[in-house]
């Protein structure tokens, strides 16, 4: 029998036993935080960067995310990739680590990424050593423009960011899986663990979870939730799900009936 | 001197004080946040040597929740 006891995700060099990625924002306390992370499985964190404000008592989260963990910084904020890598650049000077989530929006209503400029910024920062994971809309030639840029993964969203409207972008995501050579991630939109698996399922590497985990009701129990949902997709996936037909194929025999005549 | 600080015009009273002074003038701890002057990072290292002059825009930055 399959199982995960082997299953490794492989980015940057690392080996990943968890496939879900869980993102820091919106937690209503910091101190949820490591327990989220822990209920979750979760091996990679996302933060963001921002200026201090010297009049506001700041916690760094990073001190929030169990030392275990490898800290993903992105770079929400940026509008270009010179913002992005300016950003990046900050963020490994942090002394976090060289992993980078590649975030370039320009549209405030939907937040989606500016491909062409996360592309640029991929390339740059690739060639800086940086283990770049950037934040698309599915695109299969973006993806492989991504590729030959060094990215270290390519992560499609689902839905627009903190909508939890779920795998709106499967067949487009589908394809990304059949036809890029590297891990694909869905980032952005997944609400329900039911989505998270159904994403896992089809043979994504990962997903990167925030707003459904933060802004739950019970945020750690739906930490733990997505967890066992991410590995059940896993496993479902590397089970091999039998083929989708048209009509009734039964299940029991269709002889040796018990009837009148 | 004036300093453009996180975007904002800042009098410091002392002149040609360091990266280091100006973190803990503000009362920031200084192992909490990365520090990029005129641009460009500054490395940790050289916040104690890194002196200010007359209009520079220092940026402050520390980590927060994102996804």
């Amino acid at each position: 029998m399959k199982d995960l006891s082997c299953d490794f995700l492989e980015i940057g060099g690392q080996k990943l036993k968890s496939r879900l990625f869980l993102g820091t924002g919106k937690f209503s306390s910091n101190r949820l935080i490591p327990e989220a992370v822990k209920a979750s499985g979760a091996q990679v964190v996302t933060v963001a960067l921002r200026r201090v404000d010297p009049g506001f008592e700041e916690e760094n989260i990073a001190s929030y995310v169990p030392k275990e963990c490898i800290l993903m910084p992105n770079t929400s904020g940026a509008r270009n990739a010179a913002e992005a890598v300016r950003i990046a650049r900050l963020a490994r000077e942090a002394g976090c680590g060289n992993w980078v989530k590649i975030e370039v929006i320009t549209d405030n209503r939907y937040l989606l990424p500016d491909n062409y400029e996360t592309i640029k910024a991929t390339e740059i920062l690739a060639s800086e050593g940086f283990v770049v994971l950037p934040y698309v809309s599915p695109d299969l030639t973006v993806a492989r423009k991504l590729v030959e840029a060094g990215a270290a993964a390519v992560m499609p969203l689902g839905a627009p960011i903190g909508s939890n409207r779920g795998l709106r972008t499967k067949e487009l995501v589908r394809i990304l899986v059949e036809e890029i050579p590297l891990p694909v991630i869905v980032d952005a939109g997944l609400g329900r663990p039911s989505e998270a698996a159904e994403a896992m399922e089809m043979g994504v590497a990962a997903v990167l979870v925030n707003t459904a985990i933060a802004t739950a009701g019970d945020p750690v129990a739906m930490a733990r939730a997505f967890g066992l949902a991410v590995e059940a997709g896993r496993l479902a996936y590397l089970a091999g799900p039998g083929e989708v037909v048209e009509y009734a194929r039964a299940s029991s025999p269709l002889t040796g009936f018990l009837r009148e005549e | 001197m004036k300093l453009l600080v996180n975007g904002r015009s800042e009098e410091f009273p002392k002149e040609g004080a360091t990266v280091l002074e100006l973190l803990q003038h503000k009362g920031i701890l200084p192992q909490t946040v990365v520090v990029e002057l005129n641009g460009t990072v500054l490395k940790r290292d050289c916040w104690g040597e890194a002196l200010l002059k007359e209009g520079d825009r220092v940026e402050i930055l520390r980590f927060v929740g994102g996804g």
